[in-house]
């Protein structure tokens, strides 16, 4: 151990990273390295059918499509909210504040129950909906609906240190130097913010795709339409398929990794950027 | 740009918007955030009183649902001190040590966040189940894990895993070692040192992410639902009892349960923003890390 630490006179090194590698081998690694070895259980092929069958297939498009859509708009409204929280001034504006991280704290099965009162034909938001013959309560738009909820205090989070690090002076140096507003916008504060932006995007995503509690009351679930992965695998497991559960967990899990591994990059690109001003 | 314009006309500093594009935009985000966040809390809470008070009370004193409160604190009063020892030791390696191999797990302490609930709920039917890969010595030597309370534990510990060791590690890590080494050349122990000087200087940002950890122990739903069974009184935690009462139709029982949930959220959040507000300098180096206070 000595030849791979830089020696220091604290002690307790040994202990706490041992105790601190077993506890996360026994609770993380371990289990989860179990489910890979489930899946690999079915062949290569067994798996490739396991994950391919029309049903699995359809919830694949969904999930993706909904948490891509959900972190679409919140990229752009976590910009928003997170630019119109730093810099203006107004009245409520430190409750607003910490309601962005509502989504949070809020039980995911509080959160479900509550949007698909509201969305449902008869509800608060529903109702007025309907007028106008948009359906949102347990059809694809109501998946969508709760990834939005769940995954908005990402982008903002995310967005709103760098945009309190960001100098006003920097602003100004561009206005004095004859840029017109919109011209420090596109060329200024866009071009700082934008490593933040996608960085929340991503994160927002890859929240999306594994969310399960808020999106099932206002799903409906209908295999083929409203239903999502992490419900089919659920499902699965009631059926004592065990195995397909695990193929298409492991899909789920490596799409994650790769989002994980993209997220690591884009937040060194962020701070680099961030260090840098 | 043009001098000669009367003063009302000027136009506004070019550091900022103009007065209507602000007011626009104030407005924007304020109608989304009351549109997307505050309506489902007003929901919560309007939904659980539609029946009137009786029927509330009724509701949250009602035998099946008073088991669920006291599996869920149980639950959460084991899995929340796991991760705090975890988060104390893993923070003590990390930010007082240099050592090959530290930023990867930092990455692996983090995994949990990138995984689906439902998959967390799942690798532990896959490895303590019936069909899993110890579940038939279990049940051999009489151990339930999966449908029984301790698979509650360890899905709950699972995903609330990163919350502690995360808003340690950044903030141990800022305030060097220093302090300890003087301490331990001064003659204290391991143990005095980290209890008299680590501690007391991390203490704001270990109760901000206890308070995280409790919240998200408390609210689980995904992984404990998968490993659950749905066995009322027995293995229905609160989120797991707003869910059978919500699909048994009896839904003003459903948000009553659900309420108190909402309630220990905003609580959580007023704590949080008071935390922020008064030891905002202390959590600094959690919050200057671009998308660390996930």
């Amino acid at each position: 151990m000595f030849a791979l630490r830089r020696p220091s006179v604290l002690p307790g090194f040994g202990p706490t990273l041992g105790f601190a590698l077993f506890y996360l081998s026994l609770i993380v690694l371990i289990p989860l390295a179990g489910l890979f070895f489930k899946s690999a259980e079915l062949g290569w092929e067994g798996f490739v059918r396991a994950v391919s069958t029309p049903r699995v297939l359809a919830s694949f498009r969904l999930t993706f499509g909904a948490a891509f859509l959900a972190a679409l708009l919140n990229a752009f409204v976590g910009f928003l909210v997170a630019w119109v929280l730093t810099r203006y001034r107004f009245p409520g504006r430190r409750v607003i504040d910490g309601l962005v991280d509502l989504p949070f704290a809020l039980p995911t099965a509080v959160a479900g129950i509550a949007l698909a009162t509201l969305y449902a034909p008869n509800g608060w938001i529903g109702s007025i909906l309907d007028k106008v013959g948009i359906k949102v309560a347990y059809t694809p738009a109501g998946v969508w609906v709760a990834l939005v909820f769940i995954s908005l205090p990402f982008v903002v989070r995310t967005i709103q240190p760098v945009l309190q690090d960001l100098e006003p002076e920097i602003e100004e140096a561009s206005a004095s130097l004859g840029a017109r507003r919109w011209q420090t916008w596109l060329y200024v504060i866009i071009p700082v913010l934008l490593p933040a932006m996608i960085t929340g995007f991503s994160l927002a995503f890859a929240r999306a795709l594994g969310e399960y509690g808020s999106v099932i009351f206002i799903a409906g679930n209908l295999p083929f339409r409203s239903e999502i992965v992490p419900l089919l695998i659920f499902v699965q497991l009631e059926q004592y398929n065990y195995a397909g559960a695990a193929a298409i967990a492991t899909v789920m899990l490596m799409a994650s990794f790769i989002l994980l591994l993209i997220i690591n990059v884009l937040q060194r690109w962020t701070a680099r950027r961030h260090g840098a001003d | 740009m043009g001098q000669a314009t009367p003063r009302l006309l000027r136009p506004p500093p070019p550091t900022t918007e103009p007065f209507a594009v602000k007011w626009a935009l104030i407005g924007t985000a304020v109608l989304f955030m009351l549109l997307f966040l505050v309506m489902p809390l007003a929901a919560v809470l309007s939904e659980a009183f539609s029946r009137g008070i009786g029927t509330y009370w009724a509701a949250i004193t009602d035998p099946y649902t008073l088991k669920s409160v006291r599996l869920t604190l149980l639950v959460a009063a084991i899995s929340v001190p796991l991760n705090v020892a975890f988060g104390m030791t893993a923070a003590w390696a990390i930010a007082k040590f240099e050592f090959v191999g530290k930023s990867v797990l930092i990455t692996l302490i983090d995994l949990p966040f990138s995984v689906s609930p439902v998959i967390a709920g799942l690798i532990y039917v896959l490895m303590f189940g019936a069909q899993g890969w110890i579940g038939p010595w279990l049940i051999d030597h009489d151990i339930r894990i999966v449908f029984a309370v301790p698979g509650l534990i360890v899905a709950t510990t699972f995903v609330t895993f990163p919350f502690v060791a995360r808003e340690m590690i950044p903030l141990m890590q800022d305030q060097g070692t220093d302090e300890e080494e003087a301490a331990i050349l001064l003659g204290a122990s391991g143990w005095q040192t980290f209890w008299r000087v680590t501690l007391p200087n991390a203490k704001w940002a270990l109760l901000y992410g206890v308070l995280l950890c409790n919240a998200r122990a408390m609210g689980e739903f995904g992984a404990v639902a998968v490993v659950s069974g749905h066995v009322r009184g027995v293995t229905t935690t609160m989120p797991l009892q707003i869910e059978m009462l919500y699909n048994e139709y009896k839904f003003a029982a459903s948000f009553a349960v659900a309420s108190l949930l909402a309630l220990l959220a905003v609580v959580t959040l007023v704590v949080k923003a008071t935390l922020e507000w008064r030891f905002g300098e202390e959590l600094a180096a959690v919050h200057r890390a671009p998308g660390g206070k996930v």
